[in-house]
C-alpha cells in the first residue's frame, strides 16, 4: 500500500507540471491579436489547479495539523490579499490600467522577498540554495520597491517628474554593493553584527532587505513618467527572476519555470519595448530622462486659439487631415466623437488617416484599441515611420490631446526628450491642436509647437470640442 | 520535506524556460505589449504557491508572520493580475466586433 504523502508529493509536481504547460500555452496565445483573449483563461486555468493543489502539499497539511491554526491563517491571508486586489483591479479607470500593472508587479515581488527572508531564517536548506534564495530576495525587493514608486509616480500621488540629484548613479551603485555584501555576511555568518550597535538588531539580513529596497526605490525615482512603461515591464522581468530563484531554493518547479519563463519572456518585452521608443534600456535607467528643465530656451510666438467655426471650415475644405491622438483623447473618451467627425469629413470628400505613436497614451496599442473599439478601421491607422513622410502633403495635422510624442524639441540637442522619435506634425500646413489647458506635457517640458505660425489651438475637453466640431461641419 | 533539485536538472530546466520563453514572445506587434506584460505579471503570481508553502510549514511565529504576508501579497499578485489582464484584453474583444460590426465598403 503506497502511502498518501508520497501519493500527495507526485500529485502536488503532476499539477506543477500541467500548471506549467498551461501558462505557456497562454503566453503563447497571448502574443496573437486573434487569440489573446483566451489566453488569459488558460494562464488562469494553470494558477487555479496549482493553488489548489499547493493547499494539500503534505508538509503542509502536517504542520496545519500540528498547529491548528495555520489553515485559518492561510484561508484569511488569501481572501484579504485577493479580495483587496480583485476589487481595486475592476473599479480603476482603464486609463490607469499600467500602474495597476506595477503595483500587482510589486505584490509579486515582495512576496518574493518574504519567501526569501523565511528560506534564510529557517537555515534549514543549505548554503547553496540560501545563496540562490537571497539572490532571489534581492531582486524581489528592488522590484517590490521600485515598482510602487512607479505606480506612485503614474498615479501622481507623488511628482511624477525625474528626480535627480549629483553623482546619483555612483550613490545608487553603493547602496546596491551594500546590499550585496551585507547579503553575503547573512549568508556566511549571520551572527557577524552580534556586537555592533544599531545592527545587532536587524542583523545583516535585515540590512540586506533595507538596502535592497533603498536600491529600488532609488533606481525609479529618476525614471520620468513617459518612459515608466519600459521600466514596469524591468521590474515584470524581475520579479520572474526572483521567483524562479526562489523556485529553486524551495525546490518548486512551478516557481521554478514559470518564473524562468516570466524573466525571460519580461526581458525580451522591455526590449521590444525600449526598441519602439528607439532608446536603449541604459538610456532609460541612466539619462533621468525629463529631469533637465530647460529655463534657458526662448519659445518665440505666441500662442494663437481658434473657435469651433474656424477649425470646421478649415477641416472642411482640406483633402487630407492626419489626427495624432493620445492620452487626452482617452480621457475625454472622446475617441467616439473623433470617428463621428471622420466620418463627416469622409462624407465630404476628406482624406482622413491616424497617426499613431508607440507611446501614445502612455501603454502601447492603448491608442489602436480605443480607436479600433469606436470603429475606425484598422486600415486608417498609421505606425510612426508610416505616417511621417506624408505630413509634407497633409492640409490640416489633428493633435487630440498628444503633447512629448509631438514635441520637436526631441529634434533638439540638449532637450530631456532628445533622441525620442516624434510624430512631425509641425510639417504640416496647418496644426491644430485641441488641449484643455496651457499646461506641460507629462515629460514637464514646455511644447513650442504650440507657438509656431502654423499651429492654432482649440481649448476644451475633447470630446465637447469635437462635439461642437462635428455640429459646425454638418452645417456647412 | 521535498528533495532539493540537483543542479543539473536546474540548469537544464533553466534553459528550456528561458528559451521557450524567448521563443513564445519575439516578434509580437507592438499592440500586444501592454497586454503581455499584464499576463506575464499574472504568471508569476505563481509565487503564491511558494508562499503558502512557506506560511503552512512555518515553525516560528516570526515565520509565521513573514509567510502570511507573502500570501497577502501573492495572492493580490494572482486575482488583481488577473483581473487587469481579463480588463485589457476585453478591449481587444470589443475592438474585434466594432471592426466586424462595420460593414464593408462604406455607406
Amino acid at each position: 500500500m503506497v502511502d498518501l504523502t508520497s501519493v500527495l508529493t507526485y500529485a502536488a509536481d503532476g499539477v506543477y507540471a500541467l500548471a506549467i504547460i498551461l501558462f505557456i500555452v497562454a503566453l503563447h496565445r497571448m502574443s496573437n491579436p486573434a487569440t489573446a483573449r483566451s489566453g488569459i483563461l488558460w494562464a488562469g486555468a494553470g494558477m487555479l489547479v496549482a493553488i489548489i493543489v499547493t493547499g494539500f502539499n503534505p508538509d503542509v497539511l502536517a504542520n496545519g495539523s500540528a498547529l491548528g491554526t495555520d489553515l485559518l491563517l492561510m484561508l484569511a491571508a488569501l481572501a484579504i490579499g485577493g479580495a483587496i486586489a480583485y476589487y481595486a483591479a475592476i473599479k480603476v479607470q482603464m486609463t490607469a490600467m499600467p500602474q495597476m500593472v506595477a503595483v500587482y508587479n510589486g505584490m509579486g515581488g515582495g512576496a518574493a522577498a518574504a519567501i526569501a527572508a523565511v528560506t534564510m531564517i529557517s537555515g534549514t536548506s543549505g548554503q547553496a540554495y540560501e545563496a540562490l534564495a537571497i539572490t532571489g530576495g534581492l531582486i524581489g525587493a528592488v522590484s517590490f520597491a521600485g515598482s510602487i514608486i512607479a505606480f506612485a509616480k503614474l498615479q501622481e500621488l507623488i511628482n511624477s517628474k525625474a528626480v535627480t540629484f549629483p553623482a546619483q548613479n555612483a550613490v545608487n551603485m553603493l547602496v546596491l554593493a551594500g546590499a550585496v555584501v551585507s547579503g553575503a555576511l547573512a549568508l556566511a555568518d549571520p551572527g557577524v553584527f552580534a556586537h555592533v550597535a544599531g545592527l545587532s538588531v536587524i542583523g545583516p539580513l535585515g540590512l540586506f532587505f533595507i538596502l535592497g529596497l533603498a536600491f529600488g526605490f532609488m533606481m525609479a525615482i529618476p525614471i520620468g513618467g513617459a518612459d515608466m512603461p519600459v521600466v514596469i515591464s524591468l521590474f515584470n522581468a524581475f520579479t520572474g527572476m526572483a521567483v524562479g530563484l526562489d523556485g529553486f531554493a524551495t525546490s518548486n518547479y512551478a516557481m521554478i519555470v514559470a518564473g524562468v519563463l516570466v524573466g525571460a519572456a519580461g526581458s525580451i518585452l522591455t526590449l521590444l519595448m525600449a526598441k519602439a521608443m528607439n532608446r536603449s534600456i541604459s538610456n532609460v535607467l541612466f539619462s533621468a530622462f525629463g529631469a533637465k528643465e530647460e529655463t534657458g530656451t526662448q519659445v518665440k510666438g505666441s500662442l494663437k486659439p481658434i473657435e469651433a467655426a474656424d477649425v470646421a471650415v478649415m477641416l472642411a475644405y482640406a483633402s487630407k487631415v492626419v489626427v495624432a491622438p493620445g492620452y487626452g483623447m482617452a480621457v475625454a473618451q472622446a475617441q467616439q466623437k473623433v470617428k463621428e467627425m471622420m466620418d463627416v469629413l469622409e462624407q465630404k470628400g476628406v482624406q482622413v488617416k491616424f497617426a499613431i505613436h508607440p507611446v501614445a497614451g502612455r501603454m502601447p496599442g492603448h491608442m489602436n484599441v480605443l480607436l479600433a473599439e469606436a470603429g475606425v478601421p484598422y486600415d486608417h491607422l498609421y505606425d510612426l515611420e508610416d505616417i511621417n513622410s506624408e505630413f509634407e502633403t497633409t492640409d490640416v495635422a489633428m493633435v487630440i490631446g498628444a503633447n512629448d510624442t509631438v514635441n520637436p524639441a526631441a529634434h533638439r540637442q540638449g532637450s530631456p526628450l532628445f533622441g525620442m522619435p516624434i510624430l512631425e506634425v509641425e510639417r504640416a500646413k496647418n496644426v491644430i491642436v485641441l488641449k484643455r489647458g496651457q499646461g506641460k506635457g507629462f515629460a514637464g517640458v514646455e511644447n513650442d509647437l504650440f507657438f509656431r505660425d502654423n499651429t492654432r489651438m482649440f481649448y476644451g475637453d475633447a470630446a465637447d470640442s469635437i462635439s461642437k466640431l462635428v455640429q459646425e461641419l454638418k452645417k456647412l | 520535506m521535498t528533495t532539493p533539485i540537483d543542479p543539473v536538472s536546474a540548469i537544464l530546466i533553466t534553459i528550456l524556460a528561458a528559451f521557450t520563453g524567448y521563443e513564445v514572445i519575439s516578434r509580437i506587434p507592438s499592440l500586444l505589449h501592454t497586454p503581455l506584460m499584464s499576463g506575464s505579471n499574472f504568471i508569476h503570481g505563481v509565487v503564491l504557491v511558494g508562499a503558502m508553502v512557506i506560511l503552512g510549514t512555518a515553525k516560528t511565529p516570526a515565520e509565521q508572520v513573514i509567510g502570511f504576508i507573502a500570501v497577502v501579497l501573492g495572492a493580490a499578485n494572482v486575482t488583481g493580475g488577473y483581473a487587469v489582464t481579463e480588463r485589457i484584453l476585453q478591449m481587444f474583444d470589443r475592438a474585434k466586433k466594432a471592426e466586424q460590426g462595420k460593414p464593408k465598403g462604406g455607406k
